[in-house]
């Protein structure tokens, strides 16, 4: 369903509502950023709780602690408040502004342009190169199906594009709140992010599957997130390869660039595939049920581009590769595409917000 | 069925005294049944609404600052019940209250270190993670575990209890009545806060404007039927702890988000636009329990904090917004106080300020002379606009009245035999230990110290 302008008002005005309680209560203090963050304040504007949006990580411990939540009829629910303000806020900082609502069909969008990529490449491989090329063993060489330099050059503006997309949003959203920064803040919210310290609801764990906190979700998480990584690391030494030391692809199977891809992959498989399978078995009431598409889609997104690129380096020496490879580079722009536009960003704006954090706390800033 | 079998260990309630009696028969290999009278969501009292217990410690516990020495935490009893304490309890509370921290951790309930507005009680209190509920969620789930079995809204209806010895209790479930047979019982059930009728019976239909911070299912009947089988009464049974909290705050439940610390900012003033009592008398905490009574004592047991807007963010945020007005007579429109009258109130009060050096942190040297009503501290002219006003109402934390218990946590009978086979823990024998006054965590120190008592005396029982 698509999110309209009342809805997003009210998911700010709600959460005011809540951090309004919480301000006047404060037991959850101990449990992550959020709440102490909270206490720095007395009011919440919208940037303010923007900022808030970003410091949850939808652990659930202070649902579950809550004395507050529903039934009660103070009804508070902070997790699936915040999680709706932080969905609006990725909107709302979008750039351009004419892309925003990406974000409310999410999965539909980048499911209609991965599909539309992956043709693309297709269509272009048969038009521009040797139709016979497509369906022919290549010996594992992709750039006889697409040169190189086409791959460069594609893959560059897109990427440049869209890290041009995703600076503009955040240097927005870093205005709006205010934030500052600072060498010892930066190191301590590296830290906080790389341990993803406040996805663990204080030490209790994250209520995902039932009440009983667990520490799934955090891991599989760090699959991904590390796995992500990794094969950022493979592209980046292949990179250097190729225009440091002349080295083309493709690469053996003990050359770090593919080392680095096969660790990165298999975190992306086993990664998302726990998010999707922990997210299934969640309570309902903890999310934003309305978009979960978003989710979804970008974990969906990290799976193919691994299960592609496995493929791919399996059956590079045989028929299939063309194919393969307008499946992957498909994907692969498809996501890279989607990267201002989709789930990507919550790593970003998540930890801009633990920077204002770790210096706002540091310097104790209260704000009137 | 949970009916079938007679269990070593009938629990009644499911808060922290329950829980910990359960837990600790359950690891003594005995068979427990807890008996909560609130759905899933309510359960566990006052529990819920809790955020630390108070124990005596060396120091090295983790997430507190100290020590804090036995000597010093009974002073500190002896210092707000006046003396109305068990001597022989207390202390055996207080030894024990050292081993809750290691205990409670090996149940799976983790702590914090105080933060922000607690750390003057960084010393002398644990802070659970997450708060009461948190706390009570990890002890369901250890008593769970250990093979307890947990039934919310399961109220104890009536209890077969002969000379002192009991054998089964009933509770209304599923729309039934059932018969829950058992060796020993364990009563945990807490006090009657939220028995309005009951309160009545000593506060009249003043209590009708009481607000009760905790649930309604703190009703009190198993302290009932405990005192109409025979067992002997301690604690003033007219008395409530109250505090002032806004007057907007629901009926029930309302918990700590609905108390404020306003009241020595500025002036207190009835519904006849007149003070009625020093505000500026004492230091958090005693000032934050006497106001509830104060107000319980006034027409209509509503009274009204007023502030200026210098004193407006120097107290802990409301819940709900400030009535707020440019004038004083304004305020008091919104307020349908007389507008005259407070107009006269808050002049003749500016009048009587002298001059001094606020600090709120101290009993500083801004008073007022010349009134019949003194404000002693923290007495600053209200004169700067806009003015502000919460409405307060008394609210009902707990009461005193209870169960005689021994050091085995073991009820005596109002004809001075204890009883065989039935203990209490909580606030339903708080009164033992705490007769009067209020010590910040001490209710959930006698809840867990005399529920692990109860529990190893019952256990030991239900073996025999």
């Amino acid at each position: 369903m698509p999110v309209t302008e009342t809805q997003r008002a009210g998911a700010l005005v709600e959460a005011d509502r809540l951090m309004t309680i919480c301000n006047a209560c404060r037991y959850c203090e101990g449990l992550c950023a959020v709440f102490p963050a909270m206490e720095m304040r007395r009011t919440f504007a919208d940037a303010d709780l923007n900022y808030l949006s970003h410091l949850c990580h939808q652990c659930g411990a202070c649902y579950t602690d809550c004395q507050y939540s529903p039934p009660h009829e103070f009804n508070v629910n902070v997790p699936a408040a915040l999680a709706k303000v932080r969905n609006d806020s990725y909107a709302h900082y979008a750039w351009p502004r004419a892309f925003a609502p990406a974000f409310a069909r999410n999965g539909l969008t980048i499911t209609l342009l991965t599909a539309a990529s992956v043709a693309g490449f297709i269509v272009g491989f048969v038009a521009l190169r040797d139709p016979a090329l497509l369906f022919s063993p290549n010996a594992g060489d992709f750039y006889k199906v697409m040169p190189h330099n086409a791959m460069v050059a594609l893959f560059g503006a897109v990427f440049l594009y869209a890290i041009a997309a995703l600076a503009v949003g955040l240097r927005a959203f870093w205005r709006d709140i205010n934030g500052s920064a600072d060498a010892q803040a930066i190191g301590q919210a590296t830290g906080d992010a790389a341990h993803l310290r406040y996805l663990g609801g204080g030490g209790g764990g994250c209520t995902s599957e039932s009440e009983k906190p667990s520490a799934r979700r955090r891991i599989f998480h760090h699959f991904t997130f590390y796995g992500f990584l990794f094969c950022f690391a493979a592209t980046s030494v292949a990179t250097v390869y190729h225009y440091g030391f002349g080295w083309r692809a493709p690469y053996t199977l003990a050359s770090l660039p593919v080392l680095l891809g096969i660790v990165g992959g298999l975190g992306l498989l086993v990664g998302p595939a726990g998010l999707f399978v922990l997210a299934r078995k969640r309570d309902a009431v903890l999310v934003d049920t309305q978009r979960q598409g978003m989710d979804t889609a970008f974990i969906a997104m990290l799976f193919l581009t691994s299960l592609s690129g496995f493929a791919l380096m399996l059956w590079r020496d045989s028929g299939a590769m063309g194919i393969l490879l307008a499946l992957h580079l498909g994907v692969v722009l498809g996501l890279f595409l989607s990267l201002p536009y989709g789930k990507f960003v919550h790593g970003l704006y998540r930890y801009l917000a633990l920077v204002k954090y770790a210096r706002d706390k540091r310097t104790a800033a209260f704000v009137e | 069925m949970p009916f079938d079998e007679t269990y070593d260990v009938v629990v009644a309630g499911g808060g922290n005294a329950a829980l910990c009696a359960a837990i600790t028969a359950a690891r003594a290999g005995r068979s427990v049944i807890v008996l909560e009278a609130a759905p899933a969501f309510y359960r566990g009292g006052n529990t819920r609404h809790t955020r630390n217990l108070r124990c005596a410690h060396d120091g090295s516990a983790p997430t507190m600052t100290g020590p804090y020495d036995p000597a010093e935490f009974l002073d500190d009893l002896y210092r707000v019940t006046g003396g109305e304490t068990d001597k022989a309890l207390a202390q055996l509370t207080i030894a024990r209250s050292h081993e809750l921290i290691p205990w409670m951790n090996k149940q799976g309930v983790l702590f914090q270190p105080p933060l922000g507005g607690t750390l003057s009680l960084g010393k002398t209190n644990a802070f659970f993670l997450g708060g009461g509920r948190g706390m009570l969620n990890a002890l369901y789930r250890q008593a769970e575990a250990l093979g307890v079995v947990c039934l919310n809204d399961a109220p104890v209806t009536a209890l077969t209890i002969e000379d002192g010895f009991f054998t089964a209790a009933t509770i209304q479930y599923q729309g039934q009545p059932r018969q829950v047979r058992g060796h020993t019982f364990v009563a945990a059930a807490g006090g009657f806060e939220a028995n309005i009728e009951w309160l009545k019976q000593h506060w009249g239909d003043a209590a009708d404007n009481f607000l009760i911070r905790g649930t309604p299912y703190n009703r009190g009947d198993v302290l009932r039927m405990l005192l109409d089988n025979g067992v002997m009464p301690v604690g003033d049974p007219t008395q409530c702890h109250a505090v002032a909290i806004d007057a907007r705050a629901p009926k029930f439940d309302g918990g700590i988000a609905t108390r404020l610390d306003s009241v020595v900012f500025g002036i207190m003033v009835n519904r006849n636009a007149q003070r009625f009592y020093d505000e500026g008398e004492e230091t958090w905490p005693k000032r934050y329990a006497i106001w509830g009574r104060l107000i319980a004592q006034q027409p209509d047991q509503i009274g009204y904090s007023i502030v200026d807007s210098q004193s407006i963010h120097m107290f802990m945020p409301s819940i709900f917004p400030a009535v707020q007005a440019s004038t004083i007579g304004e305020l008091a429109g919104k307020l349908q106080l007389n507008a005259a009258a407070l107009e006269k109130t808050v002049a003749d009060f500016n009048t009587a300020v002298r001059p001094g050096t606020f600090d709120h942190t101290v009993l500083d040297d801004c008073a007022t002379s010349g009134l019949a009503i003194p404000k002693s501290h923290w007495a600053r002219k209200l004169d700067k606009p806009p003015y502000y006003a919460y409405p307060l109402r008394p609210g009902i934390t707990f009461t005193y009245l209870g169960v005689r218990v021994n050091e085995e946590s073991r009820m005596v009978l109002a004809n001075g035999k204890t009883a065989a086979n039935m203990f209490a823990a909580g606030e339903i024998m708080a009164g033992n230990v705490l007769g009067k006054g209020y010590l910040a965590g001490i209710g959930m120190t006698i809840g867990a110290v005399f529920g692990r008592i109860a529990g190893e005396g019952a256990a030991k029982h239900a073996r025999n």
